[in-house]
């Protein structure tokens, strides 16, 4: 099949577009790609309308059924736009999709109408069908992708809002950790740990694991790389929060801190840290 | 070929790593600190790193091993100054170096120093600094 023959569904398509459009839209509105909860009859109308002057365009041009070729370009980001939108808007792919899909129906009925040489209609009816088809799937693929867009950025987020470094006195820094420790975040939070160590001149950092979930052998290697990247800078580490479950599980599992000062509850490794900066806390004399 | 300076202050060494190092150059360096102990007869010896960007395993083992020399001389040695990505480096080499002293800044590590001597002489480097 040659190129110039892969706009004759177009031509057919475009001296009757007006039509076209008002049958697309019914068929649109029997089918669930239309949601008049969630969008309204207007504004779907114009989509339908910009979206097929797109098509057509692309079309007109002698595009053949490639999408990715470079006539398609406004089409699929015309497509990427809706289906961007939509999500956003609470459709669902398959709702997307179809609103695609149903283009199908309207055009055959038209087609069929118009051409009457059955081979011609034939390869017309295909060349339109394979096209439809790569569009729809098209707005899938974009629907996951914006997806996965949203996953990646959330656990970007996640990473960087989970460790904050807060200095409880000068010299002495408290990083309360939150969720698991895989050795991608343990490596995040090596780098802000050290960092801060060094920006901020701390001899004790105390590591507050009372959020950690579970502590595994992974998760303690972790945390034991992190104690010694700090003490290769000068800086000792406390471990605190230890929870009564989570100490019983360790000694289970034979994992040990060894040669780290380990305590159960924050104000413990605080008062640890005071003693090791040679600091000491009493109680004000109360005026009587 | 070039040398690190290594600088006499009181009882202890001064050496302030501030070029990258190769292996020969960390060797020779190796070999200067122990002569300068005995020759000085050395309490303490300090490692300015603070300019070091780079280190490989070599370099890791030759500190370590420059700590272990000294203390069979009879001189403590302190590392001071590591950068955090050195420090993430050696632990990720597998190289956590246990027995060797470090401390954040020049300042805090004289003060290390300054205890280490008193611990092992009974105070002598306390003495020295008040006359």
């Amino acid at each position: 099949m040659t190129t110039p023959s892969a706009g004759k569904w177009a031509k057919v398509l475009a001296e009757d577009k007006d039509a076209f459009l008002e049958h697309w839209l019914r068929e649109q509105k029997a089918v669930i790609s239309a949601r008049p909860d969630l969008m309204v009859d207007s504004e779907l109308r114009r989509e339908s309308a910009e979206f097929l002057d797109l098509l057509l365009a692309a079309a007109d041009e002698g595009a053949a059924a490639d999408i990715s070729a470079e006539p398609w370009a406004p089409s699929r980001e015309y497509l990427a736009g809706i289906s961007r939108s939509r999500a956003v808007q609470g459709f669902t792919p398959t709702e997307t999709a179809t609103f695609v899909f149903s283009l199908k129906q309207p055009a055959f009925a038209l087609l069929q109408a118009k051409l009457k040489d059955e081979a011609v209609l034939l390869s017309e009816v295909w060349t339109f069908n394979v096209l439809v088809d790569k569009l729809g799937l098209y707005t899938t693929e974009i629907f996951l992708t914006s997806r996965e867009d949203i996953i990646r950025r959330q656990q970007a987020e996640m990473l960087e809002l989970s460790t904050p470094v807060v200095q409880l006195w000068e010299g002495i820094l408290a990083l309360p950790l939150i969720g698991t420790l895989d050795s991608e975040r343990t490596q995040v939070i090596m780098e802000i740990l050290l960092q801060s160590i060094v920006d901020r001149s701390s001899g004790v950092a105390i590591i507050d694991i009372t959020g950690v979930p579970a502590v595994d052998t992974m998760v303690a290697q972790n945390l034991m790389k992190t104690v010694a990247a700090a003490r290769l800078m000068g800086a000792q580490c406390i471990i605190s929060g230890i929870r009564p479950q989570i100490a019983q599980t360790m000694v289970h599992l034979g994992v040990s801190f060894e040669g780290v000062v380990t305590t159960a509850s924050l104000a413990d490794a605080l008062a640890h840290a005071f003693r090791l900066s040679n600091l000491h806390v009493s109680q004000a004399q109360s005026r009587s | 070929m070039e040398t690190i300076p290594i600088l006499k202050v009181g009882d202890c060494l001064l050496i302030s790593i501030q070029v990258d190092m190769h292996d020969r150059l960390a060797m020779s360096l190796q070999n200067h600190i122990t002569e300068q102990v005995v020759k000085h007869h050395a309490r303490g010896v300090m490692i300015d790193i603070s300019a070091l960007e780079m280190v490989d395993s070599f370099i890791g083992r030759v500190l370590g091993s420059i700590a272990a020399m000294t203390r069979v001389l009879g001189a403590e040695t302190v590392v001071v100054g590591m950068r955090p990505a050195v420090a993430i480096t050696l632990v990720e080499l597998g190289l956590s170096l246990g027995t060797l002293r470090t401390a954040l800044n020049v300042e805090v590590g004289m003060e290390l120093l300054g205890s280490l001597i008193d611990a092992s002489t009974g105070g002598a480097f306390r003495e020295r600094q008040a006359d």
